[in-house]
């Protein structure tokens, strides 16, 4: 059945992919920018771990972005769904870790979400371009109503980033936000660095929530708030060591 | 020439209602996943592919198993295996229907799988996978047809039909290869990330395909007054011996590189399958289990008194068959995801719906196959009698 239908239907969008970049093609827009949009060439995230002490420190951060994004409470480990949640240092950074550690560093827990990588694997996978990578910022984002649920995207990626709905998740969301879409079961969903936000001029909900321990700003341009903290700050990202190029920087 | 399956006795239609029986429960299953999502499945956030996809990767390997008859006889004119081309290209078909049904299966949002054919996207591996698959599929059904047509009107299969069965040679080495790159170019998998993947999806394709068509040989010549012939099933059987040594070789390759640079992110994965980690360890015995019959089969492979014995040979291609099964069906998607990027480690074992799906199209398979089967064998009855 899959194999007849694979086969011949649909040869049209092939070749106009294939008749690309011969000046206007079918579909190639531009979207205005709101007046207020907050604007950069690559969105970055600075974690200053030195001001966390404790799980309550975070947890202002992880339900504003849960409770904004209808991101729901599943019963069911297996079919959790999280975009940004806590984790010891040897779990967020599995590959640099010591027997021997700093206290600080070993004992609180450390914020992960989507690095928003500059070199993504996942984008790199996905074989419906349903995750992408967003030219004008940088932000790999989803769009829920052209993935297929296949997951190879969460096989992808090395951080553990992305979600799957295993189920209707509409049923286990407390309170719906209604300027955000919900999910509907048999997609995969993560963080998306609140572009919804950062249209309208708003700072991502975490970074608004997180009492100065997160910094959000442009990765290149010289003068911004992140590029400030990188250069007089020693960083460390995940999984460095992979060329995926995270955007999400820790001061430990 | 479908009407030679139309005919048949009680036992034969007895068995074709058996399978759609299996067919139909599978089914029913289905739509109950349809209903409620994957979450019927054991799959989790960290072990995000299970026996579904597992068996896909399995049974494309012994849909590329069927070239191993294809090329001694079109490549080196080996005649004698005129006689089995058929068998092996009908099992391919077969074998890559069950593909495409695990894969549909697995899909989060079935209805919209045309999309990706509707976004094309060549840097996505299942792109290609998709293309490859659906090739191959295409080049056997086109390629066994027309052969088994020809020979059944005694004349010879069309010209044009020749650069088809060549290029079906390289085809079938590409479905495995491409279906091993989907696995071993994803950067934080370290069970996965090895250049000798595709090399160990190969020589397992090559040992678990022509045993499966050693078996069903041997079930042919039972049933069917169409005898595949000794001499057949003994170049078969070298054929799976050099192969699963080939496998027992580059796993034991894998092992060594691992345990050696002793690098916890490749290693961990082949010590949760073979030792346990962190207490957790449910994959262990059926690892150890697996290579057990793959050395055992060696054993009894490599050594002619054994491999002519064709009893022995009969268990010995069911020890490849299963060894080779728990290997990639089990160990292989399982093994990548566990421990997680995060090093967390959750266990995956499948659930009872998931099983009665994976029983639904693993009937569906073999109802192609013995419908092909029964096609193939009227014919060779017919044109000997």
């Amino acid at each position: 059945m899959a194999g007849v239908a694979v086969l011949g239907i649909g040869a049209k969008p092939v070749l106009d992919v294939l008749a690309a970049g011969q000046g206007e093609v079918a579909g190639s827009f531009k979207l205005q920018k709101g007046e207020g949009a907050l604007n950069a060439k690559q969105w970055a995230m600075v974690i200053d771990t030195r001001k966390v002490e404790k799980a309550s420190d975070l947890e202002p951060m992880i339900s504003a972005c849960h409770k904004i994004h209808n991101v729901p409470q599943m019963e069911n480990k297996n079919h959790e769904i999280k975009w940004i949640w806590e984790e010891e240092y040897h779990y967020a950074f599995p590959t640099a870790t010591s027997r021997y550690m700093n206290e600080h560093a070993e004992h609180i827990p450390f914020l992960v979400l989507c690095n928003h990588c500059e070199n993504p694997p996942c984008v790199r996978a996905c074989p419906t371009k349903a995750t992408f990578k967003r030219e004008s910022d940088g932000i790999v984002m989803m769009d829920f109503h052209r993935c297929i649920g296949c997951r190879f995207c969460m096989a992808a990626c090395p951080y553990g980033a992305r979600s799957f709905n295993f189920r209707d998740p509409r049923p286990f969301i407390k309170e719906t936000n209604k300027e955000f879409p919900t999910r509907m079961k048999g997609v995969v969903e993560k963080c998306n660095y609140c572009a919804e936000r950062i249209a309208v001029g708003k700072l991502p909900a975490c970074v608004e929530a997180s009492n100065g321990i997160l910094t959000f700003g442009d990765l290149f341009d010289p003068n911004s708030a992140v590029r400030e903290l990188l250069k007089s700050n020693f960083t460390i990202r995940r999984k460095q060591s992979l060329g995926t190029e995270p955007s999400v920087y820790y001061i430990v | 020439m479908l009407e030679l399956a139309l005919k048949g006795n009680k036992k034969y239609f007895g068995w074709i209602t058996a399978l759609l029986v299996l067919v139909g429960i599978g089914f029913g299953a289905y739509l109950n996943q349809l209903g409620f999502g994957l979450g019927i499945t054991g799959m989790s956030r960290d072990v995000s592919w299970g026996f579904y996809i597992a068996q896909f990767t399995f049974l494309v390997g012994v849909a590329a198993g069927g070239v191993m008859v294809v090329l001694p006889y079109y490549l080196h004119d080996y005649k004698a295996f005129a006689k089995v081309t058929i068998l092996g290209e009908f099992l391919a078909i077969a074998a890559i229907t069950m593909c495409l049904l695990f894969i549909l299966v697995d899909l989060g949002q079935p209805m919209r799988m045309f999309n990706v054919i509707l976004y094309p996207t060549p840097n996505s591996v299942l792109f290609w996978d998709m293309i490859v698959l659906n090739g191959y599929l295409f080049l056997n059904i086109v390629i066994g047809w027309n052969v088994l047509e020809a020979e059944r009107n005694n004349v010879h299969y069309p010209k044009w039909l020749k650069p088809l069965i060549y290029l079906s040679i390289p085809w079938a080495v590409g479905i495995h290869t491409v279906t091993a790159f989907l696995y071993c170019g994803l950067p934080g998998r370290g069970f996965w990330l090895t250049a000798i993947l595709a090399p160990r999806f190969l020589s397992s394709a090559f040992a678990a395909g022509p045993a499966l068509l050693i078996l069903l040989c041997m079930i042919i010549r039972k049933v069917t007054n169409f005898d595949p012939g000794k001499e057949q099933i003994q170049s078969l059987a070298k054929i799976v011996a050099y192969a699963i040594c080939l496998n027992v070789f580059f796993l034991l390759c894998e092992v060594f590189v691992v345990f050696y640079s002793q690098i916890p992110e490749h290693m961990d994965h082949l010590r949760y399958l073979f030792f346990g980690l962190q207490g957790k360890s449910s994959l262990v015995p059926w690892m150890w289990t697996s290579m057990a019959l793959m050395v055992l089969s060696i054993i009894l492979l490599v050594n002619p008194t054994t491999r002519k014995n064709e009893n022995v040979l009969t268990v010995s291609c069911l020890m490849v068959f299963a060894g080779t099964w728990i290997d990639k069906g089990l160990g292989m998607i399982s093994g990548g995801f566990v421990p997680s990027p995060l090093h967390h480690v959750t266990e995956y074992a499948p659930t009872v719906p998931e099983l009665l799906i994976t029983i639904g199209v693993y009937g569906a398979g073999f109802l192609v196959l013995t419908i092909l089967y029964k096609m193939a064998v009227g014919v060779k009855e017919e044109v000997r009698s």
